[in-house]
């Protein structure tokens, strides 16, 4: 086989592997539609987003999911105001300044937080943090907002630190030493040289455990203690959208409004991800013209 | 090719009548989804021993399953509640005479924290508290801490019993915790003395205390003998005596065996005690 034959044997390989996995997306987009849309012949799409009563098993039904949708985005703020701050502080820890032994131990150490299974997190947040959480606070119940927030930040920090220390890493050695030779200190130059050139990959980061936290399904069907009502504070329980599709997808009856209403909820969770990647994606675009070619 | 092929005909026949005659005696059971567990439960255990049998399981809600009894649809309806008059007299019309056969007993056990002081609730103030209109527990002789209260996801058979039984038709308040699974609740009440839950009777363990309803407490004597007022008989439903397949099926879901599974699916057995 000649290498130009070879050559065009991989190219049309990896075409068609990328072709499988987009033609997947959007088989399994046209489905979660084909399922969620019927729910829009019973009742109107503001009813459906703005509803404020869930009550898809009594009859009449209820399908509004407002109370879910407000369940799903303060945790996912909350988590995202925890989990930025520790994420991006030790990806600047790691590449700029750490020496090298630490910065492989706490590589690794990152590494292994991401591994773990989210349902072990699940249940340390229900069996221990809870109780404790509960007591200190004399809070009437420690399944509530702070500490389903607190362990999808524990989620978040892997993605949020290691995509943020690439991007901190990428940023060009010259731009470092432009910035020294002109006389600023370490700090200085962190702050005013390297987060700005990364800030694409940052903004990324972030966005993408944002994503991660929204999606995320057992920690929250475990520990946000799942009342369908508006939080009247940071320590009320809330539904999160995935818990209750996966609380109550295995029993809704197939061809249902329940299940149509569950699918429909799905799709709401599907566009606000598609919207981060959206914004993900116009920021980084942004801040590119501003940066440096190797960003 | 073609020759192998004709002759593959007549064998691929007899393969289908043969199988066909294996499967002949097929059972059809249909109805209440809080029965479905043990219907579920006992079934695998019953195919297990009994590998020809056939036998097709859905819910679908008791109406449902008493409704495809009166059509001749189901061998089997489930039902976690009598058949009603209006159901029989429709049933008769069509010549179907339903054979009601309790085969478990449903009891709710409403828990509460060991450090919890009230011991015991009226349904009427279960029924309060669950709407969300009894907020504090000194409102029924506690202490003065807010009530949270625990329900299962509504589509449970447990909300379901708790909903017609406790709840009569009133929707349980938004503000209500949402727990996946009996243990869960157990779970989350243990940690809790704020809490209130629901569980099955078969799921109540040492970590958490069962509340008497009415002042009746709750056990398989109290429940059996229906003193207990959150307690149910759950009924499976055949057109006359049964027979064959389906007596045999039935006949197993009441041994003692069948029983024991029914005792693990948290339900309480018709023990003869």
């Amino acid at each position: 086989m000649t290498s130009k034959a070879r050559e065009i044997i991989i190219k049309n390989l990896f075409a068609l592997l990328a072709f499988i996995s987009v033609l997947l997306l959007g088989l399994i987009v046209l489905f979660l539609f084909r399922e969620g849309l019927p729910i829009f012949k019973q009742i109107s799409m503001a009813q459906f987003l703005f509803g404020s009563a869930w009550y898809p098993t009594y009859d009449p039904p209820e399908y509004g999911i407002w109370s879910l949708i407000v369940g799903s985005v303060i945790v996912t703020v909350l988590s995202c105001l925890i989990a930025v701050p520790f994420g991006l502080l030790s990806a600047i820890y790691i590449s700029e300044i750490a020496p090298a032994g630490i910065k492989e131990i706490l590589k690794s150490v990152i590494e292994l937080l991401a591994g773990l299974p989210s349902v072990v997190l699940g249940f340390f947040g229900m069996v221990i943090l809870a109780p404790w959480m509960q007591e200190t606070f004399d809070l009437p119940t420690g399944l509530n907002i702070v500490n389903a927030s607190l362990m999808l930040a524990v989620m978040a920090i892997p993605t949020i630190s290691s995509i943020s220390e690439d991007a901190l890493y990428a940023v060009s050695r010259d731009f470092k030493e432009a910035s020294y030779a002109l006389g600023a200190t370490k700090y200085e130059t962190i702050v005013k040289v390297v987060i700005p050139a990364a800030l694409s990959g940052i903004s990324t980061a972030v966005i993408l455990g944002m994503s991660r936290a929204i999606g995320e399904t057992m920690v929250v069907l475990m520990v946000a203690g799942g009342s369908a009502a508006i939080p009247r504070g940071i320590f009320d329980s809330v539904r999160p959208m995935p818990a209750s599709i996966a609380a109550e997808m295995g029993e809704a009856a197939f061809g249902s409004g329940h299940y149509h209403a569950l699918f429909a909820t799905g799709i709401v969770l599907f566009i606000i991800t598609l919207a981060f990647n959206l914004i993900a994606d116009h920021i980084s675009n942004r801040f590119k013209e501003e940066g440096s070619g190797t960003l | 090719m073609k020759q192998y092929l004709k002759q593959l005909v007549p064998v691929v026949l007899l393969l289908m009548v043969a199988a066909g005659e294996a499967f002949a005696e097929s059972i059809v059971i249909k109805g209440s989804t809080t029965v479905l567990p043990i219907a579920q439960v006992t079934l695998e255990a019953y195919m297990k021993a009994n590998p020809g049998a056939n036998i097709s399981l859905s819910g679908g809600g008791s109406g449902e399953g008493i409704k495809a009894l009166i059509d001749n649809s189901t061998d089997i309806a489930n039902s976690s509640r009598e058949i009603k008059p209006k159901e029989e007299d429709l049933a008769k019309s069509k010549g179907v005479n339903p054979l009601e056969i309790p085969v478990a007993i449903d009891a709710i056990v409403p828990i509460v924290n060991p450090k919890n002081p009230v011991k015991n609730l009226s349904i009427d103030q279960l029924n309060q508290i669950y709407q969300g209109k009894i907020a504090n527990w000194k409102e029924v002789g506690g202490e003065n801490l807010e009530i949270v209260i625990i329900s299962r996801d509504s589509s449970s058979g447990t909300f379901e019993a708790w909903g017609e039984m406790v709840m009569k038709g009133a929707k349980v308040s938004p503000r209500a915790q949402l727990q996946a699974s009996n243990g869960a609740i157990v779970q989350a009440v243990s940690k809790n003395k704020y809490a209130l839950g629901y569980i099955g009777l078969g799921y109540l363990d040492k970590t958490v205390r069962g509340l008497t309803v009415n002042g009746v407490e709750a056990s398989a004597k109290t429940a059996l003998s229906k003193e207990y007022p959150v307690s149910r008989f759950l009924y499976m439903y055949t057109n006359g005596e049964p027979k064959g397949e389906t007596a045999k099926f039935i006949k197993f879901v009441l041994s003692p065996e069948g029983q024991k599974l029914v005792a693990k699916e948290g339900f309480v057995p018709l023990s003869k005690k």
